[in-house]
């Protein structure tokens, strides 16, 4: 369990704060709160000072919170150390009048770009100084910003659900008739779709890209191509988009585009009672339910400020640790086909895979969407059968099948020729765009939140923080074989060790009491840590649920990793970052 | 033609050949399995329901589920259904699979207006067919058969590998059930039926309810006067 800004270390860096920052800098003193204030005109100043002499090099998280009643907009920012520890939480608060300015912090983490992008799409808050702000999630000329408050969606029923108004007499009404369009839509009134111009949305995007000098090699003049990929393109995985600007066959500047699987899981999370988020958070990265169970659990336990139940806590940590497996057996495979194996090895990777889901249908009743945790612990208990199964998986199985995969594919000469130095992040760059999991790990940072900030009972077990030094392709597949026998290792130690007893350890209750106030749980997920904020106002949802999703912010080294690379490396530099559509866009 | 036993050797095959053969029509022994008594509606179906070759097409959680249902398990090339074509040029069926989000619908329409006729449509799952549980979301469409038609609802969030097969095999049974002379596609004059595709406005618009949003608009600026009252 993480806890804030510990007490012995407060009042030192608080001396430290006002002395250096006087009357600009103030402990958050709202019950339920922790961290910094900090004055808009001296962030950048305080940002700096945080990385340089505080030494909070990784800014994990930004986000912005909405406090309609107070006439305010917050950004909450999140800064670890890469050596490990607690998080340095400072927060900017602007009043809430249009237009909302706060300065970007870009300079100093450029990992903040994407996340800064979505706080301008969805709360309108301009950040100053950001070179490219642009909408991120939703469109170009789309009307309002939806995640705030004052902003209802179109098929918009009540603040908190269940919805009263569904079932009158026992009939069910349907979404579409209470909708003047019948349909999912809003326009303004008297808006005419014929007399509307229709403005490009694409052109700011091209725009951004053009700003590149062309320039002459040899004398002979080049000029650049515009190349679109995706979204329905079979090696983006899923819907994602990216424009490349080509000179001749090397990328020369990259954008991605993203948003066709913007589901809006925020905007429903605060319209969700807090127990009812727990299956939306299933289909974040549904590769990975059970991790993503784990990081929206813990913040809400903080927050409830509740103990999870020793059984429980051994039964996450197992599940976490299939879950890792199964993940990097897909990854490696879609990897290997997007360098042109198609399909064998992700055949091989399949196999495994259903052996893992079958222990996740026989616990949580559902091979993919387990919905498995609860506050607490967790809702069932592991039946014998399916104990037994997970035993001889990580006993006998698995170790076999990863040394399989290790001895057939890392000495493979097209594989080690295609990843050997291609997409080179270097442990600087990954610190600052904000990288985390396997990516920053292939860099040479040995920065696992398992070892760095140990939540559950990680500390328990033994294991390496698995590292690479080169951070190219091939330690980024190499490295997810390494944590897939690592993960064996803790499963090992847990199925030894797991006791008997109760499995939840407070009375479970679909209406849960959440006492006001703000916490961040954070796990270490197959793609990186994923971290949830979530606000709660003591009401029965949450006032802010935001999602800290890795796939999203790892992103955001895409064009670094790509520039001066060929095209045909362009899917699998994408690949090896193991992105996963419903958590980029959520 | 059901039996329990071992086919025999010899036999092998012969459900399929009698799926082509039309019932009541004895064929001597001599020749079974080199002449099929038959109609040329059962032909053409039998060759087009036995190679459905799918637009590989993935939009969310129901397409992992898609793949799986490809892969080591499940395997659907036993229904002739593996061959995934990245172009929808190449492709008989659209598997809608996952939530149609308004950014992402008019890329789906036009590729279901660059697939060739015959074409069919599955909608994947509880989003692709109605919204699911991101119906309210303000970027959702609440199902993809709003903007194209719909052969096949696979339920489910996401449906099993089994479920999409199921549904799969259903998609068959309907296209058993089609004949030449009377499919949209041979008739004279009518060629594929063009989709207009939607556009991003400040919201979603579709082409075809333009006067109706028109309307609408026109109506919520200036509320009638009993309304008012």
């Amino acid at each position: 369990m993480t806890t804030p800004v510990s007490e012995t270390k407060l009042e030192p860096l608080g001396e430290r704060l006002a002395a250096r920052f006087p009357g600009a800098v103030g402990a958050d003193t709202r019950p339920g709160y922790s961290g910094w204030v900090v004055e808009a005109a001296r962030l950048i100043e305080f940002a700096t000072f945080v990385r340089d002499e505080l030494g909070y090099d990784l800014l994990s998280s930004l986000t912005a919170v909405d406090y309609l009643p107070e006439g305010r907009m917050e950004v909450v920012y999140h800064a670890y150390k890469t050596t490990g520890g607690p998080a340095l939480v400072f927060k900017v608060q602007v009043p809430r009048v249009d237009p909302v300015e706060v300065p970007s912090v870009i300079s100093i983490w450029p990992g903040v770009d994407f996340q800064e992008r979505e706080a301008w799409d969805l709360f309108g808050i301009k950040f100053i100084g950001h070179p490219d702000l642009r909408r991120i999630l939703m469109w170009e000329g789309f009307e309002g910003h939806p995640m705030r408050k004052d902003w209802k969606e179109a098929f918009y029923e009540e603040e908190v659900k269940p919805f009263k108004s569904r079932w009158p007499d026992g009939n069910h009404v349907y979404a579409e008739q209470k909708n003047p369009y019948g349909d999912n839509i809003m326009f303004k009134p008297g808006f005419d779709p014929e007399k509307w111009t229709p403005t490009d949305p694409e052109e700011l995007l091209y725009a951004s890209l053009k700003n590149y000098q062309a320039e002459s090699k040899d004398g002979i003049k080049t000029d650049q191509v515009l190349v679109n990929l995706g979204p329905q393109h079979p090696s983006t995985h899923g819907v994602f988009r990216v424009v490349v600007m080509l000179d001749g066959e090397t990328i020369v500047r990259l954008k991605p585009v993203m948003g066709y699987l913007h589901r809006n899981h925020e905007k429903i999370g605060e319209r969700n009672t807090f127990l009812l988020n727990m299956p939306y958070t299933d289909r974040l990265d549904y590769f990975n339910s059970m991790s993503n169970n784990w990081g929206y659990s813990m913040a809400v336990e903080k927050l409830m400020g509740i103990q999870v139940a020793e059984r429980a806590e051994y039964i996450r940590v197992i599940m976490a640790e299939l879950s890792r497996i199964q993940n990097h057996l897909v990854l490696i495979g879609t990897l290997l086909s997007d360098l042109g194996a198609f399909f064998t090895p992700a055949l091989y990777a399949f196999e495994e895979r259903e052996l893992i889901l079958d222990v996740f249908a026989a616990t949580a009743g559902s091979r993919m969407m387990c919905n498995y945790h609860r506050f607490g612990g967790v809702v069932r208990d592991i039946p014998a059968e399916a104990l037994q199964k997970i035993k001889d998986l990580s006993f006998e199985r698995l170790p076999r099948k990863i040394e399989e995969f290790d001895r057939l594919l890392t000495e493979n000469e097209i594989l080690v020729s295609r990843c050997k130095g291609v997409g080179v992040l270097s442990g600087e760059d990954a610190v600052a765009y904000s990288m985390v999991g396997p990516m920053l790990r292939a860099s040479g940072v040995p920065y696992d939140v398992r070892r760095a900030d140990p939540y559950g009972i990680y500390e328990r077990f033994e294991f390496d923080v698995a590292v690479r030094y080169n951070g190219d392709l091939m330690d980024r597949y190499l490295i997810r074989i390494d944590e897939m026998r690592q993960s064996v290792r803790i499963l090992q130690q847990a199925i030894k060790q797991i006791p008997a007893g109760p499995i939840v350890s407070v009375k479970p209750q679909y209406q849960v009491r959440v006492p006001a106030g703000e916490a961040y749980g954070r796990v270490e997920g197959p793609k990186g840590e994923l971290g949830f904020y979530v606000i709660s106002t003591g009401k029965p949802t949450p006032w802010r649920y935001h999602v800290r999703a890795p796939s999203f912010i790892n992103l955001t080294a895409l064009e670094k990793m790509c520039e001066g690379e060929k095209i045909a490396d362009f899917v699998a530099i994408l690949g090896a970052i193991d992105i996963v559509l419903g958590e980029t866009d959520r | 033609m059901t039996s329990s036993e071992p086919r025999p050797r010899e036999n092998q095959g012969k459900e399929s050949r009698d799926r082509l053969n039309l019932p009541g029509y004895e064929i001597p022994p001599e020749m079974d399995g080199q002449i099929a008594i038959t109609t040329l509606d059962r032909v053409y179906n039998f060759g087009r329901r036995s190679s459905l070759w799918p637009l590989m097409f993935g939009l969310a959680c129901c397409a992992i589920e898609m793949i799986c249902a490809q892969a080591s398990r499940y395997d659907m090339s036993r229904f002739g259904m593996e061959v995934m074509r990245p172009s929808p040029r190449q492709s008989d069926v659209m598997i809608v699979a996952g939530t149609v989000t308004k950014k992402m619908v008019p890329a789906i329409v036009r590729l279901f207006n660059q697939m060739p006729e015959p074409k069919y449509v599955i909608a994947m799952g509880a989003c692709a067919s109605g919204g699911g549980p991101f119906k309210e979301g303000y970027n959702v469409v609440a199902g993809v058969d709003k903007f194209i038609p719909v052969d096949v609802y696979v339920p489910g969030c996401p449906p099993t590998p089994q479920a999409l097969v199921a549904g799969m095999i259903k998609l068959q049974e309907k296209i058993d059930k089609q004949s030449l002379s009377q499919v949209r596609w041979y008739r004279k004059g009518a060629d594929s039926v063009e989709i207009p595709v939607p556009f991003l406005g400040p919201d979603l618009i579709d082409p075809r309810n333009i006067p109706h949003i028109k309307a609408k608009s026109a109506e919520l600026a200036n509320p009638p006067a009993a309304e008012n009252a």
